[in-house]
């Protein structure tokens, strides 16, 4: 029989061919998923592998998505570091979208056009503000993270239907839910006209680098990782495990509040229920393909990205529902994870009677432990 | 006064499928193990549960359907987090996520469809006592079957041999080792159990509770259900009765809407996700408190003789 057998020391090789592997495993069901749905396979991998990298105007829809799953997988990265399950940034990059709107949809097209600044910094106040409040409960009152931070993914999506149901809906919108459209001042400058990307991506680069530096770089980088990986050893040194906490929260709440605003304020240009889409859930799995590592996170985006955009070609053009996207998605943490236990483990073939009689321990009927 | 009833009905029915869902992640959190996932169980479960009731239009069919959904999903977790030894945190976000997506995407032509009229279950005589009647006896089986099951759980972790053995596995899988007992064997059918139960409480959403199939309709039920065993620190009376209690805040968005109480529906709809975190923070005030009545090794992995 097949056993796992512990490994002298973790296998770095390992830890790379991991994103790999899973990604194999997800191409072989998906080909499989194919097959059974009756649809070509090879057209299938096309759309996902090959159309979504085709030209230079692929590429900039690539970027477009990949700019937000950037952002909020570097903020979950340390977070996940830190040993902090933050897994409502959905929920922060909402109320980045809506501190960012809010200010947004009140500047005249006569503005300056550095209010795009002050709208980004709105966008990430309001991550911050929002992040902020899970840390303020699991600080004060222990209050677990995971169920708090998801807990208010629900309560940020109706608060932005609230908004653009009622206060902040258009009067001249024929009663559509939804903001005014932004004044022009007000959007994200484009790199190269005729493309979506926009300088996100460019904001998006510098934050890699920054959070690499961060992690790698700083001693309170080092501080927040040691807090999570072991508690005891940082406290210590001296280490906080509340400023770890903090740090790792702010960071990612803000990081996620700058994503939904460059969203708000990019490709979107206003406020609708449909803000949200997935992309707070989808960087977690951005962040551990990507080895919760900055530059491994550009790279697992990319896939990602091309995940939605293959997505979005299956269903116009192979008659295939969007939400394969999501299977694939989830398919691929899950292979992750199931892979990663070669890191740690390797396998050995051994004979099954070698362990049979050692493996039942004595058992002593009637004795007091 | 008939509101009243038509209320307390209401709850019953909500707290049901929180109930039956928290009683699940009960079990196989008192052997040792959370699951994240409960809510991509639940979807699932949901996709299967309607898709059996339309084409067979049995609701113990869909039941069963769903149970063997989630149990099936749950295996596939638990093979992971207790042989391969993955972060159970992760796994089960990441049969969260795989859950989102894989309902979506199978239940994309079930959207149209809709369930034949819904058989109703009074209770001869009790259900034509007035406000009793409405309030209490006209529920639908599961109702009953959750009040049941809480009475056996909670009757079985305490005096069964089985159930204190889950218990000590849950507590102390080292000491359980030693003694012989098969760990993982006896985890994975704690999880796989708990998953049946999270899986019959998705197939109750879609096929009695809303009735139909939307996509995401679990709308966090699972999460809630999950910080249910938390709130009720592992006890299985003290489930029913929190699930009540958030069948409630969930009803109450329906019943003051009735009222005519001018507020804007979306912080009526808040109510249960904010309730959720507001006695999360009451119960967790006291860590020791949590600490004490907490399994002891939950969430903690276990590999024998490794």
């Amino acid at each position: 029989m097949l056993k796992l057998e512990t490994r002298a020391s973790p296998s770095n090789t390992m830890a790379l061919a991991s994103p790999l592997i899973a990604l194999a495993v997800t191409v072989a069901v998906g080909i499989v998923l194919f097959v059974l749905l009756g649809k070509d396979p090879l057209l299938g991998l096309q759309m996902f592998f090959i159309e979504p990298v085709k030209s230079g105007y692929a590429w900039s829809e690539i970027a477009v998505k990949a700019v937000p799953l950037i952002l909020i997988a570097l903020g979950l990265a340390l977070c996940y570091r830190a040993n902090v399950w933050n897994i409502g940034a959905e929920g922060q990059y909402i109320l980045g979208a809506i501190f960012a709107g809010g200010i947004a949809m009140q500047i005249d097209a006569d503005a300056p056009r550095a209010i795009v600044v002050v709208i980004l910094v709105a966008g990430v106040l309001g991550g911050m503000v929002w992040a902020g409040i899970t840390a303020v409960l699991r600080d004060r009152f222990n209050a677990n993270e995971i169920l708090v931070s998801l807990m208010l993914v629900y309560v940020a999506e109706m608060l932005l239907s609230y908004l653009v149901y009622g206060p902040w809906r258009d009067p001249n919108g024929f009663n559509f839910p939804q903001t005014v459209t932004f004044a022009k001042v007000t959007q994200v400058p484009r790199i190269f006209s005729g493309l979506r990307v926009n300088i996100g991506l460019i904001i998006a680069l510098v934050a890699v680098a920054g959070m690499a530096v961060f992690l790698f770089r700083l001693f309170r980088g080092m501080q927040a990782q040691v807090g999570g990986l072991a508690p005891l050893a940082a406290r210590y040194g001296g280490f906080s495990s509340r400023s770890a906490l903090w740090t790792a929260l702010l960071t990612s709440g803000g990081l996620a509040g700058l994503a939904g605003a460059l969203e708000a304020t990019g490709p979107l240009g206003q406020l609708t229920p449909y803000v949200p889409v997935g992309y707070g859930f989808a960087a977690i799995i951005v962040a551990y393909v990507g080895r919760l590592n900055p530059l491994g996170i550009v790279f697992s985006a990319i896939l990602m990205s091309m995940f939605y955009i293959g997505g979005e070609l299956a269903q116009s053009r192979m008659q295939l529902p969007k939400s394969i996207t999501g299977v694939f998605q989830g398919l691929l943490l899950f292979s992750l994870l199931a892979s990663d236990t070669l890191i740690v483990y390797r396998m050995r073939w051994v004979r099954r009677p070698v362990r049979a009689e050692v493996s039942k321990p004595a058992r002593i009927e009637g004795a007091n432990a | 006064m008939n509101e009243i009833a038509l209320l307390v009905a209401a709850t019953l029915n909500a707290g049901t499928v929180l109930a039956i869902a928290a009683l699940g992640l009960l079990i196989n959190e008192r052997a040792g193990i959370v699951n994240l996932g409960a809510e991509g169980l639940m979807l699932v479960a949901a996709v299967a549960g309607f898709a059996t009731a339309v084409h067979s239009g049995s609701d113990w069919l869909a039941f069963g359907a769903g149970a063997l959904a989630g149990a099936a999903l749950a295996a596939v977790f638990g093979l992971l987090v207790i042989w391969l030894n993955t972060n159970q945190y992760a796994t089960g976000l990441a049969l969260s996520l795989f859950g989102a997506g894989f309902s979506a995407f199978v239940g994309q032509p079930l959207t149209r469809e809709r369930l034949g009229e819904r058989a109703s279950f009074d209770i001869p005589f009790l259900s034509d006592i007035p406000l009793i009647g409405p309030a209490l006896f006209k529920q639908h089986p599961m109702v009953w079957i959750a009040i049941a099951l809480t009475v056996a759980l909670a009757w079985w972790l305490t005096h069964s041999r089985s159930g204190l053995i889950l218990r000590a596995v849950g507590e102390s899988p080292e000491s359980a080792h030693a003694l012989g007992y098969p760990v993982r064997k006896i985890r994975l059918a704690a999880v796989m159990v708990g998953g049946a139960l999270c899986g019959v409480a998705g197939a109750y959403i879609s096929v009695v509770y809303t009735p139909l199939w939307v996509e995401g309709m679990v709308a966090g039920k699972g999460w809630i259900a999950l910080a249910l065993t938390t709130f009720a620190t592992w006890k299985p009376a003290r489930v029913l009765a929190g699930a009540y209690l958030f069948g409630g805040v969930t009803m109450l968005q329906f019943t003051l809407q009735g009222q005519g109480v001018q507020v804007p529906s979306q912080f009526l709809v808040m109510l249960p996700y904010l309730a959720t975190i507001l006695v999360l923070v009451l119960i967790s005030r006291n860590a020791a408190w949590i600490k004490a009545n907490m399994p002891a090794s939950l969430g903690k992995a276990f590999s024998p003789g490794g």
